[in-house]
C-alpha cells in the first residue's frame, strides 16, 4: 500500500465519514430547528380594535403579538404636517401617504417599539410633536417618522386592514 | 488491560495540553489501542449502543423540556403541543419515546449476554453490579418519564407503583405521602418526577463512567470465557471494534427508526392518550411493557408485602448472581447444561412478560405463580446445582487458538497505508 495512490480502504473511510457527516447534520437539524418559533406563536395573531372610543388627538396603544401597537386618531393639522414635510428632511425617507391607509389618513398604525433599541417612546412628545423616546433621545415626528436621535429607521407599520369604518384588524 | 499510554501527540499544542490533562491518551488508550478480544461477536456490539441510546435520551429529553408544562392543567396539552406546533416536535416526541423502548430491548439483550457467556463472573463481579445499579436507575428513569404526559396510564401507573410502598409494615402510608407529596398523585408528584426524571440519566451516566473503568480493568470478556493470554488473542479497539461497533449502531437505528416513522405508537398504550382523570380507572392498567415481567411477579404472589418484596427481590437476586453461580467456566457455549437452563430461563421470562399484559385472573394467575417460582429457583437452586455437579467441555487453549485454528498469526492490519 503506497501513499501515492488512494486505497481502496480510504475510499471507504472517507465515503462513510462523508455518509457520516450529512447523517449527524440531518440529526442536528431538528433539535435546532425545533427552538425556532413553532405553529402556535407564528399563527398570525390578529387582534382587532374598535376605534369609536379614540377621540381626536388621542393615541392608544393595543397589544399585539406581544408587542405595543399604537393607534393614533390623527388632527388634521397632525396630517398636514406629516405630508408637508420635505422628504430630504428625513432620515429614513418616507412619504406620509405610504404609512397609512387611503381614505384613512387620520388613523396612524404603529408598533410602539423604538427602531434604536427596542424601549417604549412616549406619545404627544418629543420636538415634532410626534412620539419622543426617552432611553436615548429619539425623536419621531406626527408620521411616526424618526427625525432626531439614534433610532435609525421610522417606527414600523405593522399589517392592519379595515374591517369596518370603525373597526381595525391588526396581523 | 488499560495502563499508562505511549500515546504521542505530534503537535506541540496538543503536547503542551497532554502534559496538562492528558485526556486525549486516555481516550486513544481506552478507544483506540485498548486491546480488544479477536473472537467477540455482534452480542458484544450492545454496549457501544446503550451509549448511544443514553445520548438519544438525554438530547431529545432536554429539548423537549424546552417545550413540555409540568403543571397538572398544561402536561398533557403542552405535549400535544409538542406534537402540533412545536418544530420537529413529533419527531423528537416519538424518539424520545420510543427510544426508551430501544434502551430497554438493548438493555435486556446486553443483559442476557452477560447471563450466557458469563461475564458476572470473577474478576467482573464489581462490573456486573454496577450494571445491575445502572439498570435499576434506567427503570426509575423511565417510571418517572412515563408519568409526565399526563395521561390515564401516566396516572394511573404512578397510583399503582407509588402505592407499593405502602406494603412496607408501619411507615408504608407515611412514605407514600411523602412520594406524593401530598394524599394521592398530584401536582406535587407530577413535578417531583419532572425534576428527578431530568437528574437521574445524568446519574445513569455518571455509573456508566464507572462501569465502562471497571471494564477496561479487567479487559473484555468474550464468547469462548477464556481469559486473553497473549497479544495474539486480542486486536486494537479501532478499527475492529470501533467498525463493528458502529455497524451495530447503524442496524440498531434502522429498526429504531422503523419504530418512530411507521409504528411509533405500536409499543405504547392507546389509554394514555385519554387525559388524566382522578375518578376513574382504566380497566386494564398495565405498565410499559419492558416492565411486564417484574409486574407479573408482583401480582403473582397473593400477599401484597410478599409480592413487593418478590418484585425487588428478583431484581435484587440479580447483584447476587456472582455468587449463586460459582463455576469456574463462564461460557455457556462450554457448558451443555448450563447452556438449556439458559434457554429455558429466557422463555420464562418472555412468558412472565406476556402474563404481565393480561388480567390476573384465573390461568394467568396459575402460570404467573408457576414461572415467578421457576425465575427464583432458577436463580436460588439450578445455577448453584450446576457449578458444583456439571461437568464442562473441554476448553480451547486459547482465544486465538478457537478462532483461527493453530495457524500461524498474521499481524493485525491498522490503516492500510500508515
Amino acid at each position: 500500500m503506497n501513499g501515492e495512490q488512494p486505497t481502496r480502504r480510504d475510499f471507504l473511510y472517507i465515503a462513510t465519514g462523508a455518509v457520516g457527516a450529512v447523517g449527524a447534520a440531518a440529526a442536528a437539524w431538528p433539535l435546532i430547528h425545533q427552538m425556532n418559533p413553532d405553529a402556535s406563536v407564528q399563527a398570525l395573531a390578529s387582534t382587532e380594535v374598535d376605534l369609536t372610543p379614540v377621540a381626536e388627538g388621542q393615541i392608544i396603544t393595543v397589544k399585539w403579538r406581544g408587542k405595543p401597537v399604537f393607534i393614533a386618531h390623527r388632527t388634521k393639522k397632525e396630517i398636514e404636517t406629516a405630508q408637508q414635510t420635505p422628504l430630504r428632511d428625513l432620515p429614513d425617507p418616507q412619504p406620509d401617504d405610504v404609512r397609512v391607509k387611503k381614505g384613512k389618513e387620520q388613523w396612524l398604525v404603529l408598533v410602539g417599539v423604538c427602531t434604536h433599541l427596542g424601549c417604549v417612546p412616549l406619545g404627544h412628545q418629543g420636538d415634532y410633536n410626534g412620539f419622543f423616546c426617552p432611553c436615548h433621545g429619539s425623536h419621531y415626528d406626527t408620521s411616526g417618522r424618526i427625525r432626531k436621535g439614534p433610532a435609525p429607521s421610522n417606527l414600523e407599520v405593522p399589517p392592519y386592514e379595515f374591517a369596518s369604518d370603525t373597526m381595525v384588524r391588526i396581523g | 488491560m488499560s495502563g499508562p499510554s505511549n500515546f504521542q501527540p505530534k503537535s506541540p499544542i496538543l503536547q503542551w495540553t497532554e502534559r496538562r490533562l492528558p485526556i486525549l491518551g486516555l481516550m486513544h488508550s481506552s478507544f483506540v489501542a485498548y486491546p480488544t478480544p479477536r473472537n467477540l461477536n455482534y452480542w458484544w456490539t450492545f454496549g457501544g449502543i446503550l451509549s448511544f441510546c443514553l445520548g438519544v435520551q438525554i438530547i431529545t429529553g432536554i429539548v423537549l423540556a424546552m417545550h413540555y408544562t409540568p403543571t397538572v392543567a398544561g402536561a398533557f396539552d403542552s405535549v400535544e403541543h409538542i406534537m402540533r406546533d412545536v418544530n420537529f416536535g413529533w419527531l423528537l416526541r416519538y424518539v424520545h419515546a420510543n427510544g426508551a423502548s430501544m434502551f430497554f430491548i438493548a438493555v435486556y439483550i446486553h443483559i442476557f449476554r452477560g447471563l450466557y457467556y458469563g461475564s458476572y463472573k470473577e474478576p467482573r463481579e464489581i462490573l456486573w453490579i454496577l450494571g445491575v445499579i445502572i439498570f435499576l436507575l434506567m427503570m426509575a428513569t423511565a417510571f418517572m418519564g412515563y408519568v409526565l404526559p399526563w395521561g390515564q396510564m401516566s396516572f394511573w401507573g404512578a397510583t399503582v407503583i407509588t402505592n407499593l410502598f405502602s406494603a412496607i409494615p408501619g411507615v408504608g402510608p407515611k412514605i407514600v405521602e411523602l412520594l406524593w407529596g401530598g394524599y394521592s398523585v398530584d401536582q406535587p408528584t407530577l413535578q417531583r418526577f419532572f425534576s428527578l426524571h431530568y437528574l437521574l440519566p445524568f446519574m445513569i451516566a455518571g455509573v456508566v463512567v464507572l462501569h465502562i473503568w471497571a471494564l477496561h480493568e479487567v479487559g473484555q470478556n468474550n464468547p469462548a470465557g477464556i481469559d486473553v493470554k497473549s497479544d495474539k488473542d486480542t486486536v486494537p479497539f479501532t478499527p475492529y471494534a470501533t467498525a463493528k461497533d458502529n455497524f451495530a449502531m447503524v442496524c440498531f437505528m434502522i429498526f429504531f427508526a422503523w419504530f418512530v416513522f411507521y409504528i411509533p405508537n405500536y409499543l405504547g398504550h392507546a389509554d394514555n392518550y385519554i387525559p388524566a382523570n382522578p375518578l376513574q380507572t382504566p380497566t386494564h392498567i398495565v405498565p410499559e411493557w419492558y416492565f411486564l415481567p417484574f409486574y407479573a411477579i408482583l401480582r403473582a404472589i397473593p400477599s401484597k408485602l410478599g409480592g413487593v418484596l418478590a418484585m425487588f427481590g428478583s431484581i435484587a437476586l440479580l447483584a447476587f448472581l456472582p455468587w449463586l453461580d460459582r463455576a469456574k467456566t463462564r461460557s455457556a457455549k462450554y457448558r451443555p447444561l448450563f447452556k438449556q437452563f439458559f434457554w429455558v430461563f429466557v422463555i420464562c421470562c418472555i412468558g412472565l412478560g406476556w402474563l404481565g399484559a393480561k388480567p390476573a385472573e384465573g390461568g394467568y394467575v396459575i402460570a404467573s405463580r408457576i414461572l415467578t417460582a421457576y425465575y427464583f429457583i432458577h436463580f436460588l437452586v439450578i445455577l448453584p446445582l450446576l457449578s458444583y455437579y456439571e461437568k464442562p467441555s473441554p476448553l480451547p487453549g486459547s482465544i486465538s487458538e478457537s478462532v483461527l485454528g493453530n495457524q500461524p498469526l498474521a499481524p493485525a492490519k491498522v490503516k492500510g497505508a500508515r
